[in-house]
């Protein structure tokens, strides 16, 4: 039987704003347990919540980039369950009035075609602390700095086939909270989390299967482990003649499987009812329409503009839209390096750039080399101080030790050679040296002028001019 | 002197005719000697308010008195109040020490009042005889063997023994009326939003209102002028222009028209207690007030309504109390299970129980909508009878509660009993409107109370029928021999 997969993935981002999203609270991560946990964050009794309106610009924001209805009224429901890192007894969140009503994100699949995948709604939440099992022997200890942290749960239709097209989505809307600077996107700490719901049907058949909803899926590698054992899982036990159970599944990223959590019958009766505590969210047309004003430049639109702005093919464009980051970081450099060295810059982004990145797994938020050093170098190459292969020299000294360039290659005297009577003197040198292969290549064998041209850059110690260094070798070979 | 209103309080302070550390000692004198009879509170401030009051003596001398500098009051113990333990009558929170005060606290210090301690209540405001403390019952001056009501029993007991000028109360289904009408003392219970509910302990968030009890509507108006206000940290709280609750007071009544609706003067009413109102609303229209029969038809569903709405809002107000971070926690749980089993077996009373489990139930799925729902369109039939009444009438008036007070112990076998005496009650916090209570004759000895209720924002008018009333009247003056 041939056996189709279907993805629905829940993301919660963590808004960057700066307090709580009922609080006053700091947010910042990585900071002592409970030092940014206020009377509110802890559940005290008679704290109030009063809703922050940081936190309502950001959901807006997203919803107006995926093309959403914003909610004119919605509604903070209490979610009522019992557990230690929940100080109140319930989570603030919006079930049936949520503030994102549909939208859509195009998501690129390997084959060079796009696909939209529709998104179904994304509802304002408070997170809950976090417990921690292991710091206590034989207890477990309770960190509230988390608790009261905003999240936008952003829910997709179950529309993805395999799990590559989850991962491309989720890709597309990491950069999209990126770009619209809602969340910082980092998903070790957390900001960024997915669950998926994962069934499978028989190809051709409408009716879904049974879902299994599996939790704690935090990297895009992760995900698609996750979908893809969890869809062998569900094939196998149905072609031996099973059923699936609904259930919530964990995945155990060491062990590469999914693990029951609770099947639907454990699951919890959350009660939930709207929190009397906080009035309708009423979103007026002028609030909308100022965050549709401040709203930035949108991958899609950018990935346009460069190409024509900065004459990037397809793939380039693609490569330094990737992140608003990557884009910033690259307008920037050229704005110092001159609009007639974009390609320039681009290839030294591309190349170098992106290679060191990844040898050392930084962001380009942390690049050592900044934005005016890595254009001094571009124009060093521009101007001809530096061949292609004199500026990796000097790229490499940037990368161990970021300053000017110039101070590099003054230092390291990697001033490329032009003048063309020392290339001249060089040349004549190397000829005289290698009379043997001089006469072979004058009798025809073409493939020694390589040979020539090894020869005198290892002279020059790779310092000549490499376009000087053909023309004057043509003439004085022939 | 201890039956002084707080005006003559406030300005004999200011005249130095007695020091507000002489006016403390003197009310902490009369807490002394009569509170172990009435058990009104849980707490005694003695040591703060003296050395509040040595301050307050300084402001007056250096001219910087505010509205209510040196006036000695009581908090209901469902204020949160810095530094002092704030238990909501509850085991649960016998061990908490609030880290902050109420916002109402905050106005009433900045108006320049003297805590002298915090007041006994129902457990977490669930009752309407004081009998669900934990720190016991307390008894009703007037008749020691009978209850105060509830929740705010503690302070009308006090109140109608003197042993304070004012108090701070909530009512979340009558728990400022229903004391106040069984005490013989004045209590208003302010428009839904009026007053912050920052600090205040939660029962029925979409109900709970905090308000003043005193002896007299004038006294209430001046409290309710320190009390009132927006406040940014309450998201239910109204901003809206600051009203003047003394102006108003002595403002003629003759044109006023007062409504009394017929549902809550049909035969099922003690003719004792509707000769009582009767005769109130009779002095009212010796003034120029005229009376018109209005109807409120859906009246009779607020007690079933507020007993889905209350429960479940309580249900997950009290949540929290799980011993986690702070509160009660047994000894030697087993496992989680076990820790939030006996921490909330333990720590929660009876009553406080029984709503949990009631609102536990009607908020749960396949429940919700035949429960919750239902209960708040109820709400909103309830509101609209009221609001339609106001297109005719100035204020409503009728009885506070069915009966006068009843004996400790005589209704605490039957709940549903219990929650019939809010009957007159509950409709006006579902309806989020302001009502007053005020005494208006005895029966049997123990106070009847009459209620004044306004149109959403008219509490200066109720102020002034109700101070129009006392002028002509002395009901409000009278208090218990055993506590002269």
């Amino acid at each position: 039987m041939q056996w189709e997969t279907v993805i629905g993935l829940e993301v919660h981002v963590q808004l960057n704003t700066k307090s709580k999203i009922f609080s006053g609270a700091a947010t910042a991560y990585g900071a002592e347990p409970n030092t940014q946990a206020c009377a509110i964050d802890l559940g005290l009794p008679g704290v109030l919540p009063v809703l922050n309106e940081e936190a309502v610009r950001m959901a807006v924001k997203f919803g107006l980039a995926v093309n959403s209805n914003i909610a004119k009224r919605s509604v903070f429901d209490r979610k009522n369950y019992f557990y230690p890192d929940l100080p109140k007894g319930y989570q603030i969140s919006q079930f049936t009035h949520p503030i994102v009503i549909g939208g859509e994100l195009n998501i690129d699949l390997e084959d060079g075609t796009t696909k939209t995948i529709n998104i179904t709604r994304a509802h304002l939440e408070e997170d809950a602390g976090k417990s921690l099992h292991e710091a206590f022997k034989g207890q477990t200890g309770i960190d509230l700095n988390r608790a009261g942290i905003p999240l936008l749960e952003i829910v997709s239709e179950p529309e993805m086939r395999n799990a590559a097209e989850a991962v491309a989505y989720l890709k597309k809307l990491h950069a999209l909270v990126k770009y619209l600077g809602i969340c910082d996107g980092n998903m070790q700490e957390g900001s960024f989390r997915c669950d998926a719901n994962v069934s499978v049907r028989p190809l051709g058949q409408e009716k879904f299967g049974t879902r299994a909803e599996i939790k704690n899926v935090n990297s895009f590698k992760f995900v698609e482990k996750a979908i893809n054992f969890e869809v062998t899982r569900q094939i196998e036990i149905l072609e031996s003649g099973g059923t699936v159970i609904q259930e919530t599944r964990l995945y155990d990223s060491q062990k590469n499987d999914t693990r029951s959590m609770r099947s639907k019958e454990e699951a919890n009766d959350y009660r939930y009812f709207p929190d009397p505590d906080l009035e309708p969210l009423v979103i007026s047309a002028a609030f909308i329409e100022k965050i549709k004003q401040e709203l930035p430049e949108l991958p899609t639109a950018k990935h346009a503009r460069f190409m024509t702005q900065y004459n990037l093919s397809d793939y380039e464009a693609n490569i330094l839209t990737e992140t608003k980051a990557i884009a910033d970081f690259y307008e920037s450099t050229v704005k110092i390096a001159g609009m007639n060295n974009s390609k320039t810059t681009a290839n030294l982004m591309i190349g170098e750039l992106n290679a060191a990145l990844n040898k050392d797994a930084l962001e380009i938020e942390n690049c050592p080399i900044n934005v005016e050093q890595l254009a001094k170098l571009v124009q060093r190459v521009a101007d001809n101080t530096l061949s292609g292969k004199l500026a990796k020299t000097v790229f490499e000294f940037m990368w161990q030790q970021p300053q000017d360039p110039d101070l590099i290659i003054e230092q390291q005297g990697l001033k490329q050679v032009t003048d063309t009577s020392a290339i001249e003197k060089i040349i004549d040198t190397v000829i005289a040296n290698n009379q043997k292969q001089l006469a072979e290549y004058r009798a025809g064998k073409q493939q020694l002028f390589g040979f020539f041209v090894g020869q005198v850059m290892k002279a020059s110690q790779g310092k000549a001019n490499p376009d000087q260094v053909n023309k004057i070798l043509q003439g004085k070979l022939s | 002197m201890h039956n002084k209103s707080i005006t003559e309080l406030v300005n004999n302070l200011r005249n130095k005719q007695i020091s507000c550390v002489e006016l403390t000692k003197l009310f902490l004198e009369r807490i002394k000697k009569y509170d172990q009879k009435l058990n009104s509170l849980i707490t005694n401030t003695e040591a703060q308010a003296l050395t509040d009051a040595a301050l307050a003596d300084q402001a007056i001398a250096n001219g910087t008195a505010g509205l209510l500098t040196g006036l000695p009051i009581l908090h209901k113990d469902i204020f949160c109040t810095n530094g002092v333990k704030t238990s909501c009558g509850s085991r649960m929170l016998d061990n908490f020490i609030a880290p902050y005060d109420a916002t109402v606290v905050t106005k009433l210090k900045a108006a320049g009042t003297i805590m002298l301690g915090k007041t006994n209540m129902d457990e977490f405001a669930m009752g309407s005889s004081n009998e669900t403390s934990y720190y016991g019952t307390v008894a009703n001056p007037w008749n020691t063997e009978y209850v105060p009501g509830g929740s705010s029993g503690g302070s009308a007991a006090a109140i109608a023994a003197r042993l304070a000028p004012a108090a701070t109360g909530t009512d979340t289904g009558g728990s400022i009326r229903q004391p106040a009408a069984f005490c013989g003392i004045t209590g208003i219970k302010p428009t839904y939003g009026l007053v912050s509910r920052f600090g205040m302990i939660a029962y029925a968030s979409s109900l709970d209102q905090g308000g003043p009890m005193a002896v007299s509507a004038e006294d209430c108006a001046v409290m309710l002028q320190a009390m009132a206000g927006f406040d940014p940290k309450d998201s239910t709280s109204v901003d809206r222009e600051a009203a003047d609750y003394i102006k108003n007071l002595n403002d003629p009544i003759n044109k006023l028209v007062i409504g009394m609706p017929k549902e809550f003067f049909s035969a099922d009413l003690n003719p004792e207690i509707a000769k009582v109102v009767e005769s109130a609303i009779k002095e009212l229209e010796k003034l120029g007030a005229t009376v018109k029969s209005i109807s409120l038809p859906n009246s009779h569903l607020s007690i079933p309504a507020y007993y889905v709405i209350a429960p479940a809002e309580c249900s997950s107000n009290l949540a929290r109390y799980d011993g986690v971070r702070y509160g009660y926690r047994c000894e030697n749980p087993v496992d989680l299970n076990d820790f939030y089993c006996r921490n909330r077996g333990e720590g929660f009373g009876a009553e406080v129980k029984r709503r949990i489990m009631i609102g536990t139930y009607v908020l749960s799925s396949g429940y919700y909508d035949a429960y919750y729902v239902k209960a708040q369109k109820i709400r909103h039939l309830i509101a609209n009878d009221f609001i339609t009444a106001f297109k005719e009438v100035d204020v409503i008036m009728c009885p506070t509660t069915p009966e006068t007070a009843f004996k400790i112990g005589a209704k605490n076998k039957n709940p549903v009993d219990m929650y019939l005496n809010d009957i007159y009650t509950t409709g006006i916090n579902l309806a989020g409107l302001p009502g007053l209570s005020m005494p208006a004759g005895f029966v049997n000895k123990l106070p009847v109370g009459v209620q004044i209720i306004g149109n959403y924002f008219q509490e200066a008018k109720i102020l002034n029928v109700a101070h129009q009333f006392q002028k002509v009247t002395n009901w409000h003056k009278q208090s218990p021999q055993e506590f002269a």
